[in-house]
């Protein structure tokens, strides 16, 4: 038996089968919408492979029915721990009126529900950290009790608005965490080139603690959280979370990143994956044997099939609703 | 009823609907203990403490932001930006967030908020502190752009805009501020947006504007109407929606159509009514349609002799009336 790390974290075995579901799932709808990609049946995909353990055990950290999530279009692991399933990820991929975020009205990966608590986002960098700060100055105001949580890549830390987020969070101690998904590079830009310094330490110019960790490891991800989750609880104020991952596909499925990353350093990271090293912990702390992951996969697989025979089959947008939603009282010109 | 400036409008229907509703906060750069550079905000911070009338830092990208996310929240912030000349930092938060937050979620979020913006010249403000800015927002779908030119409408529009379901830009002319006075009603009402009043009514030629522009074009018509020709003033005061029905019906009466505005005359909002006159009225046509608007250089010198040149003025807008009155 390898040593416990899950139990003085507060983790019980079955959080831990229901995080590395997750995780399986994030991965296997990703293969599969890359796969339907290059079969021309998917104009656009944002690929998540590589960052599920910084994803799932970050929002691990927040409590489903209160807290509120800002991701970015990353984050699809994250909005499964939220509540997405298969079905509602590839919707959102074939662009399907039954697509949660939008109806088939934004690209890929632009995740938002309200009955979910995920926010809606947009493609310009950084503006939900605003929002993020908003919704928290209202959770604050209104004494709710409800942690924010938002989420973005290094590239996302250069943009003005999450600068003005962090600045604002400072000053009002919001119920804030700011998680960064450092995946190093921004499609092409490299952290060196990006950041000057390191990214969580730009917390304490702000006056609120940041912390790094190894968004490779799931629990990892989840502790440096779920402390920053718990201070925001409890009225302390906000966090900063950076997590060092790295992603193993391209930016989107419109990049190629044989331009800029070496296939050796793809493979160095691919031997970090995230997904066989929980897998490791999972068999050694006796969670789960090989039979169980195998069966574990299997079923992913078969519910990743499922979400996309669904998806597959649900109905496209009407172009007699495209005029629908632009304001809430004044009619389609 | 009393008389009031639109600034005391401005002010006191800001006072009503704070003490209306607790979901209402004020946000913006020296909106709390100095009570805006204008005042408009004066004595909120005593009244309705720190937590509901908010300093910002200075940074109008975090005012627009912020003030979108209290919004999705189901707050009602009614921010300000000090200048309209300083709304740019927020553009990409207005534009690409709160405009298109109701359609690209297909209507599961909204963003009930209102910017509160000084616009405008005529007061020394020079480049950065005369601009008017409504047709960068106007040309976009799912915000609505809003410029009252009376204290009465200044009432009945913002607390319009503060019940809106959708965000509003409010534009204020500074120079209507205290030199705008008219009677406001004490109890509480409404203008709907996408309602142009009347201001004075002719048979002769139709002139739109709006904002300080329509007490110009008032002023020029009681000048003209000494010599028998009467102009009939359209105060749009709301750009988008936009009030074409009343614009076309004047115009089917009086044959002759002038636009006149303070922003850059170039795709400005006269261009568009220009437009739909002409789509929807050509024939009803008896002159060439006219639009006054800025010349084209970057926004308004300060020199004393440069702004008089720069902006428009009661002498220049009768003159374009009467040549088209007499085309």
């Amino acid at each position: 038996m390898g040593s416990d790390r899950h139990t003085e974290l507060g983790l019980k075995q079955e959080d831990l089968v229901e995080m590395y579901r997750l995780m399986l799932l994030a991965r296997f709808c990703d293969e599969r919408q890359w796969a339907l990609n290059r079969q021309g049946k998917a104009p656009f995909v944002v690929p998540v492979s590589g960052h599920e353990a910084a994803q799932v055990g970050s929002a691990w950290a927040f409590e489903r029915e209160k807290d509120v999530f800002c991701p970015y279009y990353r984050d699809m692991a994250l909005v499964l721990v939220a509540g997405f399933t298969p079905t509602d990820v590839f919707n959102g991929l074939f662009g399907k009126v039954d697509d949660p975020s939008s109806g088939g009205r934004q690209m890929p990966a632009h995740w938002g529900a309200k009955n979910r608590n995920i926010i809606t986002g947009s493609s310009p960098i950084a503006t939900q950290v605003l929002h993020a700060a908003g919704i928290a100055y209202s959770k604050k105001y209104k004494k709710q009790d409800a942690v924010v949580g938002t989420w973005f890549g290094e590239g996302g830390t250069s943009e003005g608005d999450w600068h003005g987020a962090m600045n604002f969070a400072g000053i009002h101690r919001l119920p804030l965490v700011f998680v960064c998904e450092n995946n190093q590079y921004a499609i092409s830009v490299h952290e060196s080139k990006q950041v000057a310094g390191r990214v969580y330490k730009r917390a304490d110019a702000y006056g609120f603690p940041g912390a790094e960790g190894d968004g490779n490891d799931i629990l990892d991800s989840y502790r440096l959280t779920k402390e920053a989750v718990d201070r925001a609880r409890a009225g302390e104020g906000p966090s900063l979370i950076e997590l060092r991952t790295y992603r193993f596909y391209s930016h989107t499925s419109d990049d190629d990143d044989r331009t800029y990353r070496s296939r050796e350093e793809v493979e160095e990271w691919r031997e970090k994956d995230p997904i066989p090293r929980f897998e490791g912990y999972l068999k050694s702390v006796g969670c789960l044997d090989d039979d169980a992951i195998e069966e574990m996969r299997d079923r992913a697989k078969e519910d990743v099939a499922e979400g996309v025979r669904a998806a597959g089959e649900a109905a496209f947008p009407d172009p007699s609703t495209a005029m629908t939603n632009v304001y809430g009282d004044v009619g389609a010109e | 009823m009393a008389i009031k400036t639109l600034i005391q409008a401005v002010h006191d229907t800001l006072v009503d609907e704070m003490r209306r509703d607790e979901r209402m906060m004020l946000l913006g750069e020296d909106v709390g203990a100095r009570g805006g550079v204008f005042r408009a905000t004066m004595g909120m911070l005593d009244e309705f403490g720190p937590e509901r009338v908010l300093d910002t830092p200075l940074d109008e990208c975090l005012i627009a932001g912020v003030a979108i996310g209290m919004a999705l929240d189901d707050l009602r912030p009614v921010a300000e930006m000090q200048f309209a000349d300083f709304i740019f930092p927020a553009f990409n938060q207005i534009v690409s967030e709160a405009a298109k937050i109701r359609y690209r979620s297909n209507g599961d979020f909204c963003v009930p908020m209102v910017i509160r913006a000084p616009y405008g010249g005529g007061v020394h403000g020079a480049l950065y502190h005369s601009q008017s800015v409504e047709a960068f927002f106007a040309h976009v779908p799912g915000l609505k752009v809003v410029a009252p030119s009376t204290a009465h409408d200044a009432k009945g529009m913002l607390t319009q805009a503060i019940e809106d379901p959708d965000p509003v830009l409010f534009f204020e002319h500074k120079k209507t501020y205290r030199l705008i006075k008219d009677e406001v009603p004490d109890e509480r009402y409404t203008i709907p947006f996408g309602k142009a009043a009347v201001r004075r009514e002719g048979s002769d030629l139709t002139c739109v504007s709006y904002g300080l522009m329509q007490h110009l074009c008032s002023e020029a018509a009681e000048r003209l109407s000494a010599d028998g020709i009467e102009v009939e003033v359209i105060d749009l005061r709301s750009i988008y929606p936009l009030d074409m029905d009343t614009v076309l019906e004047s115009v089917g009466k009086t044959n002759k159509a002038m636009i006149v505005y303070e922003d850059t005359r170039f795709l400005g909002v006269g261009a568009e009514v220009s437009a739909q006159i002409a789509e929807k009225a050509l024939f009803e046509l008896d002159g060439p349609i006219v639009r006054i608007g800025a010349p084209h250089v970057p926004a308004m010198p300060y020199s004393p002799t440069l702004e008089h040149w720069f902006m428009l003025d009661t002498d220049r807008i009768e003159q374009e009336m009467r040549k088209l009155a007499e085309f």
